[in-house]
């Protein structure tokens, strides 16, 4: 179960990066965030930011052109 | 629920003395304090000041710092009655047809507008510093700018102290 969810479905560059950033901003740390959206290189890029975040990525997953990331805060 | 002293925050992290390297790695989620980007925005065109907000806004959003210092026509674009996109393209302008055209195209693909990316700017944490030289000699008053997004008013010697703790450093 995620704790936040956010959807950035049809936004593009920077503006999935930047809206994650905001909601683990907001997110408690332990916290589940739910990304859902379709901008191609931010299916790869979330996972860059969580990366040089230190935080932990639980998963991604693609269905069609739209992917779910899950990163705990 | 806001949590703005979490060490997600970069400006709550401690900020470690200038040229000690240090692994920030309290609670596993803190970016190193070093990691900073510093940017001159010289140019007032609006493509070019898009290219300065993106790359700012994803650095934020990767954890970096970000002080943008804006000059000459890039701190034009600052003027309260100037608009930050009034500038125009740096290329194929074409007394405005290209710029109204690569407009509507970013509009058709999703694009934000300088506005909301400034405010994003903010939101996470960047810096931006006006210099006051340049304001001296186009006669720009404080008042006459947008000090919302203002930081603070200085001159090469605080970009020359910032950019050299960079390890990203940019002329736009």
């Amino acid at each position: 179960m995620a704790d936040t969810s956010l959807d950035v479905r049809g936004e593009t560059c920077p503006v999935p990066l930047v809206e994650v950033r905001k909601a683990l901003r907001k997110a408690a740390p332990g916290d589940v965030l739910e990304v859902v959206g379709t901008h191609p290189s931010s299916k790869k890029e979330i996972p860059m930011a969580v990366k040089a975040l230190g935080l932990e990525l639980l998963s991604v997953e693609e269905e069609g052109d739209t992917w779910t990331i899950r990163i705990r805060r | 629920m806001d949590h703005p002293d979490t060490p997600l925050n970069p400006s709550a992290a401690p900020q470690p003395p200038a040229g000690e390297t240090t692994k920030a790695v309290t609670a596993g989620i803190e970016p190193p304090a070093f990691e900073k980007a510093t940017i001159v925005v010289q140019s007032g065109d609006f493509d070019k000041l898009q290219s300065a907000f993106i790359i700012s806004n994803g650095a934020l959003a990767m954890g970096m710092e970000v002080s943008l210092y804006f000059t000459f026509w890039g701190l034009t674009r600052l003027k309260k009655d100037g608009g930050l996109d009034s500038g125009p393209l740096s290329k194929m302008n074409m007394l405005g047809l290209g710029k109204w055209m690569v407009k509507r195209r970013m509009k058709k693909a999703g694009a934000v507008s300088l506005e909301r990316l400034a405010q994003d700017f903010k939101e996470l944490g960047g810096k931006i510093f006006a210099c006051d030289m340049t304001m001296a000699i186009m006669g720009i008053k404080a008042e006459d700018l947008r000090q919302d997004l203002i930081e603070e008013y200085c001159s090469v010697g605080t970009y020359i102290e910032e950019a050299r703790h960079s390890t990203i450093t940019l002329f736009i």
